[in-house]
């Protein structure tokens, strides 16, 4: 992976990235994707919007939360296996804690009907935005495709094709992976080798 | 949403191994994130094991849906709502370790060979689906125009703010539930 090294930075220590993921997952309602992109890759630097789709896709098929997942390969990429667990502690810990006394809170309030409205509305509002976050990243994230090898408009193409038959055929995930990935997969390493840029295995 | 009441704070620790167990067997096969593994999960624990009630269940996705943090923190809140701290910390550590171990294992594999014709046709492939798999994420999350019209423009300003300006994401989210909360959504 190339890394246009003059714009990326590194986490300095174990405490950073720690606290780089803890606050990152507290920004997260409704998902962690989305401040992940803006955090790593905007604020930090840590990423290139190009690794950062490169490493989600790998994230993304392995079994695992993607985030953590994602985050595990950050930790590691940066101060190896400490690292990797680094990472996915900072994920977890706090926004756990969180959620449970959440929990908590909200099984005493379940003594108060009138509190129900609200709370339900507040979580209602919440989930609008955190799917509204994801769309916008995305069509952030669709920058990179523009520099695809297989070309910008197949690509662009490809990633629609993905959406249809997910969101709207609701194909299941595992097909739409290994069928059309597959073949992008395929289709991308033949354009590789027609260049000749990769070493061989 | 039901308190913790009955299970106690500390919670039974036969359930909440049982619930290490049930968690440890469903990690390696949640490809797409622990929530593809609900109709599984309601299976094991709700229907044959009995070890949360049904409602339980239900409040703990709708609960990490909204609240900060990865949303696989459903999966200790449903230990909680079974055997308490510990049922939460081993449902967690069940759900965590396969998957984590493995993902280790493999990208440190993939990371080592990234010069590789076929890894890198891999990375850079599965990039295009991998964009379009998130859209269909954020879609099928997306409150519908008919019946919920203005959260379903909320959703899309959001989108526009998120994709066109560096507005603190926060924000947002706090904008989200002070509307929601004051009934406007």
């Amino acid at each position: 992976m190339p890394r246009d090294t003059d714009r990326l930075t590194s986490p300095d220590s174990l405490r950073e990235l720690f606290i780089a993921f803890t606050t990152l997952a507290l920004q997260g309602f409704g998902g962690v994707i989305a401040v992940a992109q803006r955090e790593l890759c905007e604020r930090r630097r840590w990423l290139s919007p190009r690794e950062f789709v490169e490493l989600l896709a790998s994230a993304q098929v392995l079994p695992g939360p993607n985030v953590c997942n994602l985050s595990l390969m950050i930790g590691d990429r940066f101060f190896g296996w400490r690292g990797a667990l680094v990472a996915i502690a900072g994920m977890i810990a706090a926004p756990m804690a969180i959620m449970l006394m959440l929990a908590w809170l909200l099984g005493e309030a379940s003594a108060w009907p009138q509190a129900q409205g609200p709370i339900r509305g507040a979580l209602g509002g919440i989930a609008a935005v955190a799917a509204g976050q994801i769309i916008g990243t995305v069509l952030k994230l669709a920058a990179p495709l523009r520099e695809h090898e297989l070309g910008g408009s197949t690509s662009l193409a490809i990633a629609a094709l993905a959406f249809c038959l997910m969101g709207l055929l609701r194909w299941p995930l595992l097909w739409v992976l290994l069928g059309l990935g597959g073949l992008t997969c395929i289709g991308t390493g033949v354009v590789l080798r027609s260049r000749g840029e990769a070493r061989q295995p | 949403m039901s308190a913790v009441g009955p299970v106690g704070l500390l919670g039974n620790p036969d359930v909440a191994w049982q619930l290490f167990g049930h968690f440890l067997a469903l990690s390696l096969m949640s490809i797409g994130g622990a929530i593809t593994l609900v109709p599984d999960m309601h299976r094991r624990l709700v229907t044959d094991n009995q070890l949360m009630s049904d409602a339980d269940f239900t409040s703990a996705i709708a609960l990490a849906q909204a609240a900060p943090g990865p949303n696989v923190l459903f999966v200790a809140l449903m230990g909680w709502y079974s055997a308490g701290l510990a049922g939460a910390a081993a449902s967690m550590i069940g759900i965590m370790l396969p998957s984590t171990t493995l993902a280790l294992f493999v990208s440190r594999w993939v990371a080592s060979r990234r010069h590789w014709l076929s890894v890198r046709a891999f990375q850079a492939g599965m990039m295009p689906v991998t964009v379009g798999l998130l859209l269909a994420t954020g879609w099928l999350l997306m409150p519908s125009p008919q019946g919920q019209l203005k959260a379903w423009l909320l959703a899309v300003a959001v989108a526009l703010l998120v994709w066109r300006t560096r507005v603190r994401l926060i924000w947002l989210v706090a904008g989200g539930a002070t509307l929601g909360a004051l009934g406007w959504l």
